[in-house]
């Protein structure tokens, strides 16, 4: 292991690390834990120009209560919801297919086809900004989740199609030969033989895509409006022109719009790291 | 026999034309978009909205309010697909690129009816591009300088009317340990009010629209001038620090705390300036001191308007909702004290008893001889605006740069009015 | 008759079952790519040529985007500091890897609770970078911000790092890089966990510690995670827009743009009506983002010959 393991050290060292640790990852969510602060604070303290003091009073309840009763945040968290679970169901479908078949067979164009994907994933959004608006405007779908979640799909084939294959890649290839010699079909095969083994790839490759969407902020911008269809990343800065200067109630309207990704990292960590660090280790 | 049934069928049809204004009873879905999204604003409209509703109760109306700034990206969005029936936006230059672009529809009817014809000329031209109309106004507002006049009074000032005066009175405020005008200029448009201001002061209304059209150099000796004049202001430190990382409500606080004696900004601060705690005797309002004695006073007057996209699908149903809000009752009521708190656009309704409102009123009808200015990014085309009010944020900040900054707007001018 | 009509269609499937399944399988996946990626990004080529309000009709004018910029670029203007910045964020953004590793190294220890540590330190990553700018917005504050309240302690500040153009850029990027180290760290104690107990061992006996012991043997086991770490940190650097939009939205006096937000500024936001003229940044951008591009595709088809 590196660097040497702490108990191996001297007693004082072990000490000082240990006082270190809480130490730094104070420094560390600093700004974050300030904002927490700010959350529970009543607007007096902020008119007071009590910032870093002590809450005057505990206001909490108030606050978030302000957040979920009397803006259009339960909103935005609910169309965020809408178009982030379609999006990983449907963008972890299609890749497994595409997967599937770039991992397993051997034909002439799979490397080329893989490396389009792989370019796409890495292709800057504004190159496809005005094309894709445009293209979701004709189809009927502008300010949709629908049009959303359309692109969504599409852009995140990229990435989970590099993953997916690559897990594929790394399953024994020997069980797949075996079921052809018996005769199964090749659709049976991709359902009942490599489906079930890649189900640590798709609990991955959900939770990863989950945050991705989750806090997506340019595509919302781009291709909704309004509080039918934005999604919190977009509906927070409406939030706050609402409440501007109203410091309490932004941070804790920021606290809100970034809980669902953090709990889910927090229940799914395993899979959320398995996922994010693919490919880190030979 | 059958030509009698003729007559009466027609008599009927005119019958029900003639009431048709009142009884006719309007259907299907009318969509109005808003960008009123502060809640006073929001809870006029709505209300509005609900009186319409009242009188035809068999429509469907849907209203949306989307942010303030957001919506000004969003319009021509939704005004080529997911089109309202009815938007909210504002007049001159800003409406141009839709109204070019053949998505506003020619409201020109309306205007000609006796009713708005009669009423609303004084925002007629606003509304006016190639000689038709393509929309109507719902509210205007004066802006000016509103100030403490608490603090004024404890350093025994009184409302400036001249260049001079105003300096004087700006120095001995600062002498006092304050700054004189607080200002946010992170979205820059604010700065855009200073420049209004100055140049018309300078130079004069036509001169400034002439600017604005791009008809004049931004090197030119005049609007260097402009500048000359502004730099007195920021180099005596008349304006607070940092402005350019606040918004304009992050900046009212300055005004609050005291430690800021004015602020030039339209009607609209008057609202949250009283919600933060601020008395009508220690609030009061003049009017932009004059700078070159040889110019007429002009003032910003920014009307905003509603429009019917090009694609709406219930016109009818839109018309009436125009007509609706441009009536002088309507006018009256949602802008009193406490609701929009502006100027009614109907020469027939009431202005609010309150004293901001009245002087306002009174200030655009009789001591603005040389003209009113909807605002420097509603005068000025959209790319020229932007620019430009970069360029004045800079100014502000490192009012040394003039002369480069000048050159800058000077190249931007011949590429944007070039093409 | 038509049985056996059947026959032979299912068996002529049967037969090229190997050949046509792939395609079957690749097809939905691949026609959605196409349409909403692929092509995107050639008509984005071709609208580069063109002028378009985005509302009227488009006007074919060649180059003369192209030509634009070049004046924009030779007079200073708005393209050139965007270039400008943009470079400042590719090579400033790859501190994270070394940050990433360094944290990484002070957390790969077994300890009681180290676990949770690693959650808490990797946290910024899952936050929207939407409101890590709100938070850095605040951070950064000129009355109240922790910045300034830290800055004096030590008799320094204030300092208004979002006002002022000269600081502006490197502030953004500060807060940009507190959820990149996250990343770049977990990717390293991944690593970590990973490098070979026996090699290290060896060096040991070598009398390799501290520092050569990193440089000579560890590191070169982490290559993998380094690899990533670069990939996802040059794209996180050109793809920065949403700290931009939040913190500063370009400013002051548009001072911190880069490609990526400038090409939305002209072509969408508030002022902007120059399609074209959008189009015609992001494919510089494009062409940018290509070269690293290219590179990742090098390396990975190496790496697949290698199979």
């Amino acid at each position: 292991m590196f660097p040497k393991p702490i108990e191996k050290q001297p007693r004082a060292a072990q000490i000082t690390y240990q006082a270190m640790l809480p130490l730094a990852l104070l420094l560390w969510l600093g700004p974050l834990l300030a904002v927490a602060l700010f959350s529970v604070k009543p607007e007096a303290d902020f008119t007071n120009a009590n910032y870093w003091g002590m809450p005057s009073s505990f206001e909490g309840a108030f606050n978030y209560g302000q957040v979920f009763f009397n803006s259009d945040m339960p909103r935005y968290l609910l169309n965020s919801f809408f178009i982030t679970v379609p999006t990983v169901i449907g963008a972890v479908a299609l890749s497994c297919m595409t997967g599937f078949a770039l991992g397993i067979y051997k034909f002439k164009s799979n490397l080329w086809i893989f490396f389009m994907f792989v370019a796409g994933n890495f292709v800057p959004f504004q190159i496809l900004m005005v094309p894709v608006r445009d293209l979701t405007l004709e189809l009927g779908l502008y300010n949709t989740k629908t049009g959303l979640v359309l692109f969504h799909i599409a852009f995140q084939t990229g990435f989970c199609t590099l993953f997916m294959r690559n897990f594929i890649r790394a399953l024994p290839f020997e069980l797949i030969e075996a079921a052809r010699v018996e005769g199964i079909s090749e659709w049976r095969i991709f359902w009942y033989v490599v489906l079930p083994l890649m189900k640590p790839a798709i609990a991955a490759l959900s939770v990863l895509i989950f945050t991705f969407i989750w806090n997506d902020y340019f595509w919302a911008v781009v291709l909704t409006q309004g509080a039918e269809s934005q999604p919190v990343t977009a509906g927070i800065t409406s939030f706050n022109a609402q409440f501007r200067a109203a410091y309490q109630l932004m941070s804790a309207g920021s606290i809100v719009a970034a809980l669902p990704p953090v709990a889910m990292f927090f229940l799914m960590q395993k899979h959320f790291i398995a996922g994010l660090t693919l490919g880190a280790v030979k | 026999m059958h030509s009698m049934f003729k007559r009466t069928a027609m008599a009927l049809v005119a019958s029900v034309a003639l009431t048709a204004p009142v009884a006719a009873e309007l259907t299907g879905e009318l969509r109005i978009f808003l960008d009123t999204s502060n809640p006073a604003p929001r809870a006029t409209m709505e209300a509005m909205i609900e009186r319409f509703q009242q009188q035809h109760p068999d429509l469907e109306i849907e209203t949306t309010v989307i942010d303030r700034e957001a919506y000004k990206t969003q319009i021509r969005n939704f005004l080529t697909a997911d089109t309202p029936d009815v938007a909210n936006w504002y007049a001159a230059n800003r409406m141009k690129p839709y109204v070019d672009a053949g998505l506003f529809e020619d409201v020109s009817d309306l205007w000609a009816e006796a009713e708005i014809s009669d009423n609303l000329g004084s925002t007629k031209g606003a509304l006016t591009i190639d000689g038709k109309q393509w929309g109507v106004p719902y509210t205007y507002y004066q802006w000016g300088v509103y100030y403490r006049k608490d603090i004024f009074d404890e350093l025994g000032l009184s409302e400036p009317t001249t260049w001079k005066e105003e300096l004087a009175n700006c120095q001995k405020i600062i002498d006092s340990g304050r700054t004189c005008y607080t200002i946010g200029t992170k979205f820059l448009w604010t700065a855009g009010g200073w420049f209004d201001y100055l140049n018309m002061r300078t130079n004069g209304f036509d001169f400034h629209q002439q600017l604005a059209n791009g008809e004049i150099s931004w090197e030119d000796d005049r609007v260097k001038q402009t500048f000359a004049n502004w730099k007195q202001l920021i180099d005596m430190g008349a304006f607070i620090d940092n402005h350019q990382t606040y918004s304009w409500q992050e900046a009212l606080p300055f005004m609050v705390k005291g430690d800021a004696a004015a602020y030039l900004m339209g009607n609209f601060a008057v609202a949250p300036l009283r919600e933060a705690g601020l008395s009508d005797d220690q609030l009061d309002f003049y009017q932009f001191v004059a700078i070159n004695p040889d110019v007429e006073l002009a003032e910003d007057a920014p009307t905003d308007t509603f429009h019917i996209p090009a694609n709406a699908l219930n016109k009818e149903a839109a018309r009436a909702f125009l007509r609706f809000v441009v009536s002088a009752d309507e006018q009256t009521e949602i802008n009193n004290g406490s609701n929009l708190g502006q100027l009614p656009v109907n020469a027939q309704s009431s202005v609010d008893a309150d004293k901001f409102l009245q002087q306002g009123f009174n200030m655009l009808s009789s001591n603005s001889p040389g003209g009113i200015a909807q605002f420097w990014d509603r005068d000025a085309p959209a790319e020229m605006a932007k620019v430009s009010m970069e360029g004045f944020q800079e100014f502000m900040v490192k009012p040394d740069n003039a002369d480069k900054i000048l050159a800058k707007l000077e190249r931007a001018r011949t590429r944007i009015y070039d093409q | 008759m038509t049985v056996s009509a059947e026959l032979d269609s299912e068996s002529w499937f049967h037969r090229n079952q190997q050949r046509i399944a792939p395609w079957l399988f690749l097809a939905p996946g691949l026609l959605f790519f196409l349409f909403y990626v692929i092509i995107p990004v050639f008509q984005s080529f071709n609208l580069s040529l063109y002028e378009w309000d985005g509302l009227g009709a488009a006007e074919y004018v060649g180059f003369r985007n192209y030509e634009d910029l070049y004046w924009e670029f030779s007079d200073r203007d708005a393209f050139y500091i965007s270039l400008k910045n943009n470079l400042i964020w590719l090579l400033l953004y790859l501190a994270a890897i070394p940050a990433g590793l360094f944290i990484a190294l002070f957390l790969n220890q077994t300890v009681k609770g180290i676990r949770l540590y690693k959650s808490l330190f990797f946290f910024p990553f899952v936050i929207s970078q939407v409101v890590v700018g709100l938070v850095f917005t605040w951070f950064y504050d000129p009355t109240f911000g922790l910045l300034n309240e830290f800055l004096g302690l030590f008799g320094m500040g204030p300092l208004n790092v979002l006002g002022d153009e000269r600081f502006v850029t490197y502030g953004i990027i500060f807060a940009g890089l507190w959820p990149q180290t996250a990343y770049c760290m977990i990717l390293y104690l991944t690593g970590l966990n990973a490098v070979d107990p026996e090699q290290i061992e060896a060096g040991r006996l070598d009398g390799a510690k501290g520092f050569r012991m990193l440089w000579h043997i560890i590191l070169p086991q982490l290559r993998p995670a380094t690899f990533i770490a670069f990939v996802v940190t040059i794209i996180g650097a050109l793809r920065s827009f949403d700290l931009i939009s939040i913190m500063t939205q370009g400013g002051p006096f548009g001072s911190s743009r880069v490609l990526a937000y400038y090409m939305f500024e002209v072509a969408l936001s508030e002022y902007g009506f120059r399609m074209g003229y959008g189009a015609a940044i992001a494919v510089i951008l494009f062409l940018i983002m290509l070269c690293f591009i290219a590179y990742f595709l090098w390396s990975m088809y190496r790496e697949e010959r290698r199979h």
